[in-house]
């Protein structure tokens, strides 16, 4: 086994790499653009495909093509790009291509900034794009899970025929930690569904067009079906010191190994408070925080954003427990500013 | 009995959608015949536009797939790069090419993509019903031209195989009509000159057919047929603006 020292974008490119991800289609964008000149250093040599498309509609739609034969492929962005590439993603979940799309997200709205940011999170688990969809959101912690998650989402993709996305704080994208470098997929699922030209069979077809009423209700409960089935087997949360906890901390991405710091410096100050991260922000785990609503009298969520997963929490515990929020947007809270937090919440509740 | 003319191989027995009158279904059957007498009906796959071709993917019997609007070039792109060995075409009309598809189509012939084009100008948006398209003529009165188009508040319709012609990475680029049966056969021909570019590889190839969209126009078959003769080709000269040497 061998450890190296990377920079998250390039060891969730590389990841996709180990996972057998054929093409990359992409445009330049900070901060995510070392995840494209990655590719474009690598895959040639491996006699793979990078393109440099002319706009983040084209990266999208290259990616249905080259999806549509088969083969693994993805493409990278952050927050603007993201937001021009919700037509063609709206098209692959409908068409179920099987795609890696990476946000190494910055803040919004508009132009925002190239600040780390989780400012993407409605977008990223509400669909995004036009009509009732839903794509798989892995949310990695650090430089390790990058490269994991890369190769976690191609046999997630496949299997559900699904879009999935990676979405990671561009602190991640940026940062460099030593990771153990897997060893890469050789045995990939058959596609019988792709179009490769129908040679010695039928015709196949993919398509989003359903003109009859009945065939695209139809069509929306087959991916209702299949969302359900997602929601029971995929749904993961990390939990940490939540057994005995009052107060449970929210956090995901980066964040939450922020927040994990002030956790364990709270708990020194003899406050009884836990972490739950979210690892798949879709589907959210909402199963872990109804389990906690039992006995927790308060959950604290922690976010790069104005404000955005809190709401998955509230829907997860349906008005059982209150559910605070502590976030900031350009900067990204620090473990001091997340403890002031907890011992706020501490000493308004006379735990302390 | 000896068969003198039949359904070819490369389209299915659905019958087409188009309205009496519309030469789709002409230009269809000219890419099925192409298919069929070079042998790359199972090799093929095509993708087609949003607007009146949109369910082209039910008509032709190979691999077919659906774009977005304007995304076709795109959608090729990927395809063709997985499988260089394929024969990969679009099949666009003139809104999807020429003003939401601008970007896409322009940068796949810039970059030399190996595929085929085949755009049909009609010269109107047809599936939405009516609405002025970027090659509509100057005068021309549309759902949204009512008082017909002109140069001030619309601009100018575009030459499209001219426009492309100019890129170094288009191979083939050709204009034909299907209004009379001697452009219906040099159509037929230049399709398949296009199929031969991309299976050379020479480079992005794209047939330009001046399409009629009687309903639209508000004219009988026959009327526009001779509206395309009269309007259309003068404006929209017909002929090679670009062929390779190669070729």
């Amino acid at each position: 086994m061998t450890k190296v020292l990377m920079k998250g974008n390039e060891a969730l490119a590389e990841g996709a790499l180990l996972a057998g991800c054929r093409a990359f289609f992409g445009y330049p964008i900070t901060p995510s653009s070392e995840i494209a000149e990655y590719m474009a250093r690598k895959m040639p040599k491996m006699g793979r495909t990078f393109l440099q498309a002319e706009s983040e509609l084209a990266a999208i739609n290259m990616v249905y093509g080259a999806a549509a034969t088969g083969n693994r492929v993805m493409t990278a962005s952050s927050g603007p790009g993201i937001s021009l590439k919700q037509e063609g993603i709206s098209f692959l979940a409908e068409a179920e291509l099987p795609s890696l799309i990476v946000n190494i997200s910055r803040g919004g709205p508009g132009l925002g900034g190239i600040q780390p940011a989780q400012s993407d999170y409605f977008q990223a688990t509400r669909g995004g794009g036009h009509g009732d969809y839903h794509i798989i959101v892995l949310a990695p912690s650090g430089v390790q899970e990058m490269m994991d998650f890369a190769m976690q989402a191609f046999d997630l993709a496949d299997q559900y025929r699904i879009p999935v996305m990676i979405m990671a704080e561009g602190t991640l994208g940026q940062m460099m930690e030593p990771i153990i470098v897997r060893e890469p997929v050789t045995d990939l699922p058959p596609k019988p569904w792709a179009t490769t030209g129908c040679k010695g069979r039928k015709p196949n077809i993919v398509n989003t067009l359903h003109l009859s009423p009945e065939f695209l209700e139809e069509r929306n409960l087959h991916l209702q079906r299949k969302y359900k089935l997602i929601k029971q087997q995929e749904a993961k949360a990390e939990t940490f010191m939540i057994d005995d906890a009052d107060l449970v901390v929210v956090a995901f991405g980066l964040m939450s190994r922020i927040a994990r710091r002030s956790v364990m410096d709270a708990r020194q100050k003899g406050i009884k408070v836990g972490l739950i991260r979210p690892v798949t922000l879709w589907p959210f785990p909402e199963k872990v925080f109804q389990e906690a609503a039992e006995h927790v009298s308060k959950f604290l969520s922690v976010e790069i954003s104005m404000g955005q997963m809190v709401e998955d929490i509230r829907l997860a515990v349906n008005g059982r427990v209150p559910v605070e929020f502590y976030g900031r947007i350009g900067l990204t809270p620090n473990p001091e500013e997340i403890t002031r937090q907890i011992v706020n919440v501490a000493q308004k509740e006379g735990w302390v | 009995m000896k068969i003198v003319a039949q359904r070819p191989e490369s389209l299915t027995d659905a019958p087409f959608h188009y309205c009496p009158g519309c030469t789709h279904g002409i230009i269809h059957r000219l890419i099925a015949e192409c298919l069929d007498e070079m042998n790359l009906r199972e090799q093929a796959i095509g993708i087609c536009p949003v607007g009146c071709a949109v369910l082209a993917y039910d008509y032709f019997n190979c691999d077919m797939l659906e774009a977005a609007h304007g995304r076709a070039p795109a959608i090729a792109t990927g395809i063709k790069r997985m499988l260089p060995d394929r024969l990969v075409f679009t099949y666009q009309g003139d809104g999807d090419l020429a003003s939401i598809g601008m970007a896409e189509i322009v940068h796949a012939s810039g970059r030399g993509e190996n595929l085929t084009v085949i755009f049909v100008n009609n010269a109107i948006y047809g599936m939405t019903g009516g609405q002025m398209a970027p090659t509509t003529l100057l005068g021309q009165v549309t759902t949204t031209s009512p008082y017909g188009r002109t140069a001030e508040q619309a601009g100018y319709p575009l030459k499209m195989a001219e426009l492309l012609a100019q890129n170094q990475g288009s191979a083939y680029i050709c204009r034909t009509a299907v209004n009379n049966p001697a452009n219906v056969m040099r159509t037929k021909k230049a399709i398949k000159k296009a199929f031969q570019t991309q299976m050379q590889a020479q480079g992005f190839s794209m047939v330009e057919i001046l399409s009629a969209c009687p309903t639209n126009w508000g004219l009988s078959p026959l009327e526009a047929l001779e509206w395309l003769e009269n309007n259309m080709i003068p404006y929209y000269p017909l002929g090679e603006f670009k062929v390779s040497k190669e070729g």
